[in-house]
């Protein structure tokens, strides 16, 4: 076991927990977060997407011990975030979910997106989003959200 | 299986597997209940004296309905949302017949409990599309008696005829301008009778059924605050992972845990049984970080000796083989040695393969349990509450009512959490019964879940077809070779003959008339267990009998859509179907004659579960990959519920179904052991690899409504080949597809 201080959606937080324990986990049991998900713990599905210093990242593969001093942002701060807000409402708006469990994951990947791309194209969509997984399919009426939000944060 | 025939009315009603009671509760709201009665049925208007002793919490596992003094309505749903909706669409249905406020409604998951069995099926679960089949009624009646009560307190307070008093939005008026809500009338509400006979509304004066009403979970599920089974999270629960054998069956011969003990974190190292009488090592530890490492540090020597080790290329060969001769008959008209007259020249014969697939919903499976000696609690996405409830209360010996089932929201399903022999639940209930009073949550990871089995079965189909001087086929013979799902579970008794039908529905039950016809079907034992996956046997009948048709279609030279018109029996029975047809082909006419060089237009259509889909996909190929550009789906479901969850099924819906297509789209076996692990070899779907638009077209319909949540699966990809071969000039009978 280890101390680590964390810099979560602003808070500082302390962790205590073997090196190798990957941020999701930090997140989701000992910080008790469970907005992130866990879909696949080896990088290939996006349900566990945080951004990391800005970057979307999958949080399953990144160990607490590599994150050093870099901010972490969750899905639990999206309502306070204004493109998070807007993607969140976007989602809403055009009724995108369905089980609902990946989708943490692609809003936290699309507010990326948005961030440094305001008017994404298609091709862009399928860049930054191609690698979330959505088991129901719920593809066409993510890109439109994301299309929407675009809209609406003009 | 439904009453597909019945037209939606506003019929009185009665309630013909129990009665309904109503009580006040503790905080003065209303609690209307539905009480199964095993020895009567016919229990409408009994007196008081004779009801059932009253419920003594706030909420027993009998309630639908209650109404909060602060006007809240909350709704119970019975069975699990997973995804399809019935979490918004049951509530809509009963607060349209109440006039409930929409906005003031809440929905709730319901625990097991019997009152809350499916109407048909008898036992409480999702399966067969039918949820909101069976349960429309139902949830009207529900709504029309609870309001029936609210106006007759109402009524009694001011001294009128209930008939002069009118209701929206949680509100009574009366007829001199007096207004009540319906959380002030409560508590009087619950002391006025239940009416044994209640009118329900014409489709007309429908306020919410068939209109556009979004889900009542989005906001919960778009901000991470919905709480799935996974993020369950009880003071001083435990975490348990399983390593299970790498053959389906096999044992634990021995094992050493002195590494996995050593990690902190780690309470206890125990052998548990599995599935098929295999065992396996259960680790249980503070946190699944810790449970996982130790698992890994596991030696574990196992027991293959009894159990056989499958290999996909040999099971191809002997499905290939089996197909050659005539199973058991699931179907036959005509003269079956029709076919073997056909001369050669009109012969036509094709086969086809299809791989084992899994489900790997996004929520990796998961139960938590907590025994507390003479009784236990259980919180589970269960698709079978039932069963599962019943498999824990036999593991802990525990009678079920001493069992506390909470069914959890589930992150997808598509038949994996309609598990007959409820085995995650009993490993579960294994693990915590060594943890009396700790409620221990067992995770299953990914790559115990894509090695884990439960698959849809794999598949050869083989076709003999002569084809007639007018271009139709005169002669079929069709034999398919598929595992048996129903076959050893609790559901066996629903095969006629030998023959399970969802290994041949879709082709037995075809809408296609050929008048010479014979289905047979071989059901092999494999060691690899198999389960019902989202649409089942459809899933590859629809794509041998589409893409059949289309090729029988081209080699007569007919148009494809006029070629499965002429094909299509007269029967009214088919009338759904061919609504569809005609829909797709109206709405996909324009884009379709105006198609860019090097795309292609691929049609299918197929009814399932009582819903006729027809499909129209533009393909060009892209990077050796079917490109999707766009995609027009025309559905016939009866009266659409909630058309916008009915668009927003089939415009996913219909990609689930390329799970079979994607070149990783498979599972396999050599020497016993699934070759696959991960997303990384198992690749479903992904953005990409969806169509980029869906344009989703309801044929307009008062009849019965029929199933959403399984129809749009079976038809794009079938749809996407026909593209792909007109593209390619190549056919492609083997699944996943590899290349193009």
């Amino acid at each position: 076991m280890a101390k680590y201080q964390l810099n979560v959606n602003g808070e500082r937080r302390e962790v205590s927990v073997d090196p190798s324990t990957p941020l999701l986990w930090v997140l989701r049991e000992d910080l008790k977060m469970t907005g992130t998900k866990f879909g696949c713990g080896v990088s290939a599905c996006g349900a566990c997407t945080v951004h990391v210093a800005g970057v979307a990242t999958r949080s399953c593969v990144l160990p607490v011990a590599l994150l050093g001093e870099r901010p972490v942002v969750t899905i639990e701060a999206m309502a306070n975030d204004p493109v998070g807000r807007a993607v969140q409402d976007a989602w809403v708006e055009r009724d995108v979910v369905q089980c609902g469990y990946c989708q943490s994951g692609q809003i936290m990947s699309a507010v990326a997106l948005l961030k440094q791309t305001p008017k994404p194209s298609d091709v862009n969509i399928d860049e930054s989003l191609g690698g979330n997984l959505c088991r129901c399919a719920t593809y066409v009426r993510i890109r439109e959200a994301v299309h929407l939000a675009a809209q609406k944060l003009k | 299986m439904t009453n597909s025939k019945t037209k939606v009315e506003g019929l009185s009603s009665t309630s013909r597997r129990g009665f309904l009671r109503a009580t006040a509760t503790a905080a003065g709201g209303l609690l209307v209940s539905l009480y199964l009665n095993k020895h009567t049925t016919a229990q409408e208007g009994v007196k008081p004296s004779q009801l059932p002793p009253p419920p003594k919490k706030d909420f027993p596992p009998d309630a639908f309905v209650r109404v909060t003094p602060d006007n809240k309505v909350v709704i119970q749903v019975n069975r699990l949302e997973f995804g399809q909706g019935v979490h918004t669409a049951l509530p809509l249905i009963l607060a349209d017949e109440l006039d409930a406020d929409w906005s003031q409604v809440v929905a709730e998951l319901a625990p097991a409990a019997d009152v809350y069995k499916d109407p048909l099926f008898g036992i409480q679960m999702v399966g067969g599309s039918g949820s909101i089949a069976h349960s429309f009624q139902q949830y009207r009646e529900l709504g029309a008696k609870t309001r029936a009560m609210l106006v007759a307190a109402a009524a009694a307070r001011w001294n009128v005829a209930p008939d002069k008093c009118r209701t929206e939005a949680s509100v009574v008026r009366g007829p001199a301008g007096q207004s009540l809500k319906y959380g002030e009338l409560a508590a009087e509400a619950a002391r006025q009778p239940v009416p044994a006979t209640v009118r329900l509304k014409e489709p007309s004066e429908f306020k919410l059924i068939g209109k556009q009403v979004k889900r009542l979970d989005s906001r919960a599920k778009c901000d991470g605050s919905l709480k799935f089974g996974l993020d369950l999270d009880l003071p001083g629960m435990l975490v348990a992972v399983v390593a299970r054998p790498p053959v389906f069956g096999a044992k634990v011969k021995s094992f050493d845990d002195g590494e996995a003990r050593k990690v902190e974190g780690v309470r206890e190292v125990f052998e548990i049984p599995v599935t098929r009488g295999g065992t396996g090592v259960a680790v249980v530890a503070d946190k699944y970080w810790t449970a996982k490492r130790a698992r890994d540090l596991l030696r574990i020597e196992w027991d293959e000796t009894s159990v056989a080790r499958e290999d996909s290329t040999k099971l191809f060969e002997q499905y290939r083989q089996l197909a050659r001769t005539a199973g058991l008959s699931a179907a036959a008209r005509g003269d079956a040695k029709a076919i073997e007259r056909v001369a050669p020249a009109d012969l036509f014969v094709a086969e086809y393969e299809f791989p084992y697939l899994s489900h790997s919903p996004m929520e990796p499976l998961n139960t938590t349990v907590r025994f507390d000696g003479d009784a236990a609690e259980v919180w589970a996405g269960s698709q079978f509450q039932t069963f599962d409830h019943a498999a824990v209360a036999e593991v802990l010996s525990l009678k079920p009512e001493r069992v506390t089932f909470h069914t959890e929201m589930a992150g997808g399903g598509f038949g994996r959490r309609a598990v007959p022999d409820s085995h995650v639940q009993r490993e579960a209930a294994s693990i915590a019964k060594r943890f009396k009073g700790t409620p221990v949550k067992l995770v299953w990871s990914r790559e115990d879940d894509v090695r884990g089995g439960y698959y849809r079965p794999m598949h050869v189909h083989r076709v003999e077809i002569g084809v007639g001087p007018d271009g139709l086929p005169n002669a079929w013979r069709h034999v398919v070779v598929g595992q048996s799902i129903l076959a050893d579970t609790p559901f066996a008794m629903m095969m006629k003959d030998g023959v399970d039908s969802s290994t041949v529905e879709g082709v037995n039950d075809t809408h296609y008339w050929v008048p010479n016809f014979a289905v047979s079907v071989h059901h092999p034992k494999v060691n690899v267990p198999v389960l019902w996956w989202r649409s089942v046997g459809h899933t590859h009948s629809a794509f041998v009998m589409e893409t059949l048709i289309e090729e029988l279609a081209m080699r007569a030279k007919v148009d494809p859509l006029a070629y499965r018109r002429r094909l299509i029996k007269p029967e009214p029975e088919a009338k759904k179907l061919l609504a569809a047809l005609d829909l797709m082909d109206e709405k996909s006419a324009a884009w379709r004659n105006s198609l860019p060089k090097g795309h292609a237009v691929g049609f299918a259509c197929h009814e399932s579960f009582g819903t006729g889909v027809a499909c129209a996909a533009e393909v060009s190929i892209r990077n050796n990959r079917p490109w999707i550009h766009r995609v027009t789906v025309a559905v016939n479901c009866g009266l659409a519920v909630n058309p916008l969850t009915v668009e927003s099924q089939f415009q996913a819906g219909v990609s689930f179904g390329l799970s079979q297509l994607m070149a990783g789209g498979r599972v396999t076996l050599k020497d016993g052991r699934v070759e696959q692990r991960n997303f990384d070899r198992y690749v479903p779907p992904y953005m990409p690899d969806a169509p980029v638009t869906v344009d989703v077209h309801i044929v307009p319909s008062a009849e019965a409504p029929t199933g959403c949540g399984e129809p749009p699966v079976p038809v794009l990809s079938p749809a996407v080949v026909n593209a792909l071969s007109k593209l390619t000039g190549k056919r492609y009978r083997t699944l996943p597809l590899v290349e193009v």
